[in-house]
This record gives C-alpha cells, sequence and structure tokens, in this order.
C-alpha cells in the first residue's frame, strides 16, 4: 500500500479529522486533528489491510523562534508537533502520523498543550509519552501513569522547548 | 515485665512481614550499567518491578540541535557504546536519506563489513556478560578474548577502540588499511571454531539452561505490543529483520547477499544444523532462545563479513568521500531505522534549511526493550530477575542518551 492509498481510506472513515497530508515529502505524512488522534491510531492498527501493528517512536518538535524579526520569515506560527512513526511487521509497510498542537494551552504559559494518549493502542506508547512530556512539555490526556522519565521528578521547565533555559543552581549543583 | 497486648496478632499486622520494597541498582553490577529497579516482593516472588532510568542522561537531542550532522556522529557513538559502528551507521544513512546522496558500490561493502563486525563485538559482550549476570565468570573472558581481536582490527581502521565515529555521513572517514581484509579474513577463520566453545560453556550448560529455559517467556503479540525489536523480537518467533524488511536505502547494502532471519520457523531455527538442539525445557520467547538468536546472529555475521569482504575487493567506486560539515541541509525530514545488535535504532532529522538540524531523534531500541520488563518479571523469583534483564541485553547509554 502506498502513501495514498492510506490517505483516501482515513479520509473515507474519518472525513476531516484528517486536516492535511503531504504525500511527496522524503517521508510522507499525514496530520490529524488533535482529539481524534487515538481513533485513528486504534483504527490503523486494527484494520486488516493497514495493521499497523508496531509502534516505532513518538517525537515532539517545537516550532518557535524568540526573535521576533526571523521568527516573521519564518512561514509558520509557533506550535509544536507530534510525530508518531508506525510500520506493520506482517505488511511491511510504514506510516507518519502528526498531531499539530498550541505551544501552550490556551495561550497561558505554563498550561501544557494536551493530546488523548495512545497508550492504549500500543504499550510502546506509554514511555514514549512519558519522555515527550518529559523533555517536550506536552501533556498525554488519559495516560496512565504521566511522570516524568529521564529527568529527576523535581526538574523544572521542559529542555527539548525551544526557548527553554538551563537553570543556574540545582540542588547545590551549578548547572552554567 | 514482659510487654503484654491484648491481641498477639496486632503485632504480625504492625509489623507487615508479607511485602517488602527491594532496591536493586542503580550500581547494581548485573544491571548493565545504572539502571535501577524498584521490586515489590512477597518472599522470594516479585509482584511488581518498576524500573528507573536517566542516570546517563546526557541530553544528546538537545546537543544535536547544536551541532552539525557530522560533528554529531560522536554523541551517537556513546548512545550505544557496545555498538558505536551500528549507530554512526543509522545516523549516517538518515543524514544522507534527506540528503538523497548516493553511495558507490564499495562504500556500501565496506559498511557491511564493519557493521557486521560491530555486531559480532556486540554480542560477544552481551553473551559474556549474560554468563557474568547468572554467575559464571569464564564465559566473559573468553567472549572478551576474542572481541579485543575485533577492536584491534577496528583501532587498525580507525584509530579508536570504543567510540569510533568511522561511518559518517557521505562514507567513511578513510579507507582500510592494506592488508586489512587478510586480517579481518583471518580472524573469521581463526573465530569461527569456537564459537563452539561458548556453546559449551554457556548454551548447553545444564545450570545455564536451568536458569533461562522457560523463564521470562513473552508471546510475539506482547513483544510487537511493546516495540520490542531485534533478538528480543526474534527469540519470540518473529520473522522480521530490517536488514531484509528495512527501508530501500537500508536493504541495499544487502542486496544480493546470502543470509537468512534468525527467527524460529516450525521448531527450527536456520543454520542450526551443527550447533546445540533445542533443550526440551526451553519454550519459544524465553530468555534462552533470545541468548540462541544472539548466538546464531554471530554466525550469520560471520558468513556475511565474508561475503562482504570477496564483494569489497571486487567493488568499484571509493570508500565514500564524508560530506563538507557546512552542507546545508534540505528542508524537510527524515526518519530512519536500522537494525543494530539490540535492535532497530531509528534516527530522525528535521532541518529548515540550515547547516544545523532543528531537531534530531534517536529512537532507542534498548528503550522499548526494557520497557517491558515490568511485564516480564511479574510473578517470578527474585533471583530470575537478572536473568529476565540480561536476556534482554539493554545499553543504558542508549535507553537515557
Amino acid at each position: 500500500m502506498t502513501g495514498t492509498s492510506f490517505v483516501s481510506r482515513l479520509q473515507q472513515k474519518f472525513g476531516d479529522q484528517i486536516t492535511g497530508s503531504n504525500l511527496e515529502a522524503v517521508d510522507p505524512w499525514i496530520e490529524v486533528a488533535p482529539e481524534s488522534i487515538a481513533e485513528v491510531c486504534q483504527f490503523l492498527r486494527d484494520d486488516e489491510e493497514l495493521a499497523f501493528d508496531l509502534l516505532n517512536c513518538i517525537t515532539a518538535v517545537d516550532y518557535f523562534i524568540a526573535d521576533p524579526k526571523k521568527a516573521a520569515k519564518a512561514g509558520w506560527e509557533p506550535h509544536i508537533d507530534v510525530v508518531y512513526h508506525m510500520s506493520s511487521v506482517s505488511k511491511k509497510h510504514s506510516l507518519v502520523v502528526k498531531v499539530r498542537l498550541p505551544r501552550w494551552k490556551d495561550g497561558v504559559e505554563g498550561q501544557l498543550p494536551e493530546v488523548p494518549t495512545v497508550s492504549q493502542v500500543w504499550r510502546t506508547a506509554d514511555w514514549h509519552e512519558r519522555e515527550v512530556f518529559d523533555l517536550s512539555g506536552v501533556c498525554f490526556t488519559g495516560h496512565p501513569d504521566l511522570r516524568r522519565i529521564l529527568c529527576p521528578e523535581d526538574w523544572v521547565g521542559y529542555p527539548l522547548r525551544k526557548d527553554y533555559e538551563m537553570p543556574l543552581e540545582y540542588h547545590g549543583i551549578r548547572g552554567r | 515485665m514482659p510487654l503484654e497486648l491484648e491481641d498477639p496478632r496486632v503485632i504480625e499486622f504492625d509489623v507487615r512481614t508479607d511485602e517488602m520494597l527491594v532496591n536493586m541498582g542503580p550500581q547494581h553490577p548485573s544491571t548493565h550499567g545504572v539502571l535501577r529497579l524498584v521490586l515489590r516482593t512477597d518472599g522470594e516472588v516479585v509482584s511488581e518491578v518498576e524500573p528507573h532510568i536517566g542516570y546517563l542522561h546526557r541530553c544528546a537531542e538537545k546537543i544535536g540541535e547544536n551541532l552539525t550532522p557530522r560533528q554529531w556522529v560522536p554523541y551517537t557513538d556513546r548512545m550505544d557504546y557496545l555498538a558505536g559502528m551500528n549507530m554512526n551507521l543509522g545516523w549516517s544513512l538518515c543524514v544522507e536519506k534527506l540528503l538523497d546522496h548516493q553511495l558507490s558500490e564499495k562504500a556500501l561493502h565496506l559498511r557491511v563489513i564493519i557493521a557486521e563486525m560491530g555486531r559480532i563485538a556486540s554480542h560477544l559482550v552481551g553473551m559474556g556478560a549474560y554468563g557474568l549476570d547468572l554467575g559464571s565468570f569464564s564465559p566473559f573472558l573468553y567472549a572478551f578474548r576474542e572481541r579485543e581481536k575485533i577492536l584491534d582490527l577496528f583501532e587498525e581502521a580507525c584509530g579508536a577502540r570504543l567510540t569510533y565515529s568511522y561511518i559518517t555521513p557521505g562514507g567513511c572517514t578513510a579507507d582500510l588499511p592494506s592488508g586489512w581484509l587478510q586480517r579481518c579474513a583471518d580472524f573469521l577463520d581463526q573465530f569461527e571454531p569456537i564459537i563452539q566453545e561458548y556453546h559449551a560453556l554457556l548454551t548447553t550448560n545444564a545450570i545455564f539452561i536451568k536458569r533461562t529455559a522457560g523463564i521470562g517467556v513473552m508471546s510475539p503479540e506482547m513483544a510487537i505490543q511493546y516495540g520490542c525489536t531485534g533478538p528480543v523480537l526474534r527469540g519470540s518467533g518473529v520473522d522480521y529483520d530490517l536488514r531484509r524488511d528495512g527501508e530501500a536505502r537500508y536493504t541495499e547494502m544487502y542486496d544480493g547477499y546470502a543470509f537468512e532471519v534468525i527467527s524460529e520457523q516450525n521448531g527450527h531455527y536456520p543454520k542450526d544444523h551443527d550447533y546445540p538442539a533445542v533443550p526440551k525445557d526451553a519454550v519459544l520467547g524465553d530468555c534462552w532462545h533470545r541468548f540462541y538468536v544472539r548466538m546464531l546472529e554471530v554466525v550469520q555475521s560471520v558468513d556475511l563479513v565474508r561475503q562482504a569482504i570477496d564483494r569489497y575487493s571486487t567493488a568499484s567506486g571509493d570508500y565514500g568521500v564524508p560530506i563538507k560539515l557546512t552542507t546545508k541541509l534540505p528542508k524537510g525530514e527524515a526518519y530512519l531505522e536500522t537494525e543494530a545488535p539490540r535492535g532497530q535504532m531509528g534516527f530522525y532529522l528535521v532541518s529548515d534549511g540550515n547547516a544545523i538540524p532543528w531537531r534530531v531523534r534517536a529512537r532507542s531500541s534498548s528503550f522499548c526493550n526494557l520497557s517491558v520488563t515490568a511485564d516480564l518479571c511479574r510473578g517470578c523469583l527474585i533471583a530470575d530477575i537478572p536473568a529476565v534483564v540480561g536476556s534482554l541485553d539493554v545499553v543504558m547509554g542508549e535507553i537515557d542518551r
């Protein structure tokens, strides 16, 4: 199966919940509305022709430029992409699904953007979502155990955000 | 005057001898680095295992946002430090995928030689350290004796023994020195009969079988559900190997090579004719099978290196010229997974058109392989925990990045 047939199949099923796609990219991707990501993933895994049984990776990419002059030239509004790479062991094909989120929920700094968890679809997502929460600051609603995984539990901030600043001091250890 | 209680049972409730929290690590030798496990035990039986990771977190992904792809190669070495060559390869292929850079035939065969030698070295440590986990010290020495010879060969090729940075986007940093291929072939001839020693020391050892057969059984569905890959997935009998089933950019390296995916199909392993039979206690998906898959992969890799040496000496083209440090990356993103010794190692690169990537991401195979421990260890004995965790063969540098 190719990218075009994935898109048409998903559009048939989910209609306008499939908000965009780029099939000319190096890795063709499909964009899904955040609220329906869990249902789309469930369908992608359970459908017999698609059968995406292996979730490879979940990544968050922060799009933000602090300098307003440079930001104006960037061609995008500040946002966070959550990227799901999945593949099928039986069918041997792969797919990239993206979700576009605001950097902060309702524009309030400190309020994490929310997206439903897919950890009930693939158990792999459990740790991967914890990592994304830890490093990029995305809240996965419905996750069974959403806490930091790589950083200490009392760490402040989300290191992979583009506006992250290294703390000056952590428990008496000098940071910079 | 002795203390008198109205109800003697009160003291029993108070002391709570039934459950205990036991902390394993982060400096426990059998945890393969700084892994900490918190066990909830009921006597000898473990009812809950909670892995705590992050002790070796070195912000590799954040650093990658400030370096050009070639400068980030040394950081990939330090992720899975037991298979640095394979990590370099994964990252290099990912960058080349975004650049749409094609390599000469010779460079591809060179990479097969190096990657498969790296796999042998890594599996040797995996095997030796697994023996160590189970209280058998000598296999470790036998394994390191042979691994040392591979490291000597690598040192000759690139100057480093552990963190190679040899394979780099665009090719390799140097061609092989003269006479290297012959020395490599000599090593393989000398090494192949020694594999029988390892089988005698571990695979067919009665104590080893008792410790591993039927322990930590993982069904294929469970392995896929948790995203387990590599020998852990194939140990459960799933016929999946990226060298055959991966992306064209990766599988073209292995085009025309004769090799079979090591996984049990209908009760048989490929190439198992002159190797020990599966003991009757072993169940598909248990620790013994995961170990055995690694042992057979070593044989497989020896065979692949031999084929690659033949092809490399007659192939045309150069060994690959590394890309310039300042090469601008095209706008876009690329994700590529390769079959590293511990499983599928993926790299994700997002570029905004500069020489420095916007975002890099390493999808670690050990990270997913380790996440299964909580489920796998539920209900087993404390003494089996090192056996189960060791059979997953995790490297903490790769998990914490």
